[in-house]
């Protein structure tokens, strides 16, 4: 017995050592963000910076020419419409397909699964001319809606709905409930942790999404975080020390949602097996 | 008598339409609800995907630069096609995507490997998971730019800790074409090993234990166990690995577009790439449709081949 537990010790700092893999361009990401920029490349690398210059860095990163603070609205307002939307319609119909029998149902879903298969580059021109001629090019309610109808959403969340005991929601019909009393008051609270994961999950997507702003967005006061860090990439050239600053201040928010959010977000992955 | 089983058939009979008619009503009120469930989903998914798609199918046969207007659309037929098939770059970035695809069982196999062992052989799982997961959250743009300094070619610290290794020239990285794509690959593999190795671990909590338990009192060594349990049960885990995965490639934009942008001489240009650069810096959108049908049509072959394929090793 005692051996074994040796063994899983040394196991543990073995893998220890390789996760250090997985962390370290974080590390060095956060280091290099509070130091000179002159500092940037010494070698060996210095992870606790000699000369701090954290706080001027930060400075330019959310109040300098290209205001982060500005940015972080604008990704925070489509991140939390995005989510809100899409939880909203994926729940509505992932209902519909589940607890509602009706003929056509099957069918309709059918053809809601299938569109999963076309990769979103392949209607991506179309989308655009639409865009541009239906006046929803350069919006942030047209990025919102571009991204708000999520066959992935609707599939998993079908899948909990399907758990829901029909018993319930029979014994709420004879009480001469419809089905828009049933799904709120007795469907929507059995599925809610799966509701919870799924927000989270697609929080971190739309936050983390590049080609759709990209492609969607043209004026810069509209721009969310992602373009805005590319865009100061380009703009700072050589300021490493400017750069890690922002990808922190891109990064952070993802780590508080993941962090609090981390049970629901390893569950809901390893239980629908889902994929951006 | 006779009068009598007559009146009841017919009471019968009316009862049973009553029924009939409120049932119909009842399926028809139920219909009703079905639709506006699920009216939105199906109007966003018609309107952004469906038609689009459809579009993309007519435009494939044009040629036209949309600045210009619709009238300016002209019929082409199977020109771009044609001229598809002679590009060089389109030619290049269809190769670099089939290069890009042996990510998928490298990420698959090491991924396996880690879930075993934290899984069963280690304290602190949670904390494990949570630091492997870390880079497929974080944003692919923020990574990219990390990466790109710490490939940096002359003062970058990979470098630098490869040269206080005694390696005299180490390579450029992304700026050297025979490097880029696979410093691009290194880095996507980086990312989606949390992601494979959250289901891996997921995958293997469903085992039940009692084959393991039967194997052991037949002697099986730790080898024979992995091959002929943890593996063939973990079969269908893989098969959603894989095709998720090669799926997944064939969408890589961020990296390309943050890091390289195609370049070093296309070494990086990738399908996706090729296409967004042909739609909307060159503006050539019949081009670029005809770009989208093959990727889906790519998309599309291997979801089916695998689809026929699995049958022989996956046990379900």
């Amino acid at each position: 017995m005692k051996a074994i537990n040796l063994w899983k010790i040394v196991m543990t700092i073995i893998m220890f050592c390789v996760s250090i893999l997985f962390l370290l361009p974080f590390v060095w990401m956060l280091s290099t963000s509070l130091k000179i920029e002159a500092d940037v490349f010494r070698f060996p690398i210095e992870w606790i910076p000699k000369r701090w210059n954290g706080l001027s860095n930060y400075k330019e990163v959310w109040f300098g020419d290209y205001p982060f603070y500005l940015y972080y609205w604008n990704s925070i307002k489509v991140a939390v419409l995005t989510t809100a939307l899409s939880v909203t319609v994926s729940a509505l119909a992932a209902y519909g397909f589940s607890k509602i029998r009706f003929p056509a149902g099957k069918w309709l879903f059918f053809i809601v699964l299938a569109t999963y298969m076309v990769p979103p580059q392949a209607s991506l021109v179309p989308q655009f001319i639409l865009y541009r001629q239906i006046g929803l090019f350069d919006s942030h309610a047209g990025l919102i809606l571009l991204m708000s109808f999520s066959v992935l959403g609707t599939f998993m969340l079908r899948q909990f709905f399907m758990g829901v005991h029909d018993d319930y929601i029979d014994a709420a019909k004879i009480d001469g409930a419809g089905h828009w009393r049933i799904f709120w008051s007795v469907a929507m609270p059995i599925v809610r942790p799966a509701v919870a994961t799924y927000a989270i999950l697609r929080f971190i997507w739309t936050w983390n999404d590049y080609q759709n702003p990209l492609i969607f967005l043209r004026s810069d006061e509209l721009y969310t975080i992602q373009l805005a860090m590319q865009k100061f990439t380009t703009i700072n050239g050589e300021f490493y020390s400017l750069i890690m600053a922002a990808a922190v201040s891109a990064i952070l928010p993802l780590l508080i949602v993941f962090l609090f959010g981390q049970k629901h977000v390893i569950e809901g992955i390893s239980l629908g097996g889902v994929k951006g | 008598m006779m009068e009598l089983d007559t009146k009841i058939a017919s009471r019968q009979r009316w009862f049973s339409f009553k029924r009939k008619q409120r049932t119909s009503k009842l399926q028809k009120k139920e219909t009703i609800a079905g639709f506006l469930f699920v009216f939105p989903m199906l109007a966003g998914v018609s309107v952004l995907t469906l038609f689009p798609i459809v579009a993309t199918f007519v435009l494939s046969f044009t040629k036209w630069n949309f600045i210009a207007g619709f009238e300016e659309l002209e019929w082409i037929g199977f020109d771009n096609l044609r001229n598809l098939l002679g590009d060089n770059v389109f030619r290049k970035s269809l190769l670099n995507n089939s290069i890009f695809m042996f990510t998928v069982p490298i990420c698959m196999a090491v991924s396996l490997f880690l879930a075993i062992i934290i899984n069963k052989k280690v304290y602190m799982k949670d904390y494990f998971k949570v630091a492997f997961f870390m880079p497929y959250i974080s944003s692919v743009v923020a990574i990219a730019v990390v990466w790109q300094v710490l490939f940096h070619p002359s003062a970058g610290p990979v470098n630098e800790t490869l040269r206080a290794f005694g390696i005299e020239n180490p390579p450029l990285w992304i700026a050297d074409p025979q490097f880029a794509l696979i410093s691009l690959m290194i880095i996507h593999i980086w990312i989606s090993i949390g992601f494979n190795m959250i289901i891996y671990i997921a995958g293997l909590q469903a085992i039940p234990k009692d084959l393991y338990e039967a194997a052991d009192i037949d002697g099986a060594n730790g080898w024979m166990k992995f091959r002929k349990i943890t593996f063939p049960m973990l079969s269908p885990t893989s098969f959603f690995l894989l095709v998720t995965g090669i799926i997944a490639t064939f969408k890589v934009f961020d990296l390309v577009a943050v890091l390289t942008k195609g370049g070093p001489l296309h070494s990086t240009s990738m399908i996706v790439w090729y296409l967004y650069e042909t739609a909307f810096v060159n503006l050539n959108i019949g081009y670029a449709s005809s770009m989208a049908l093959v990727l889906f049509f790519f998309v599309l072959l291997i979801t089916v081949l695998q689809w026929i394929g699995q049958k022989k090793w996956v046990n379900y």
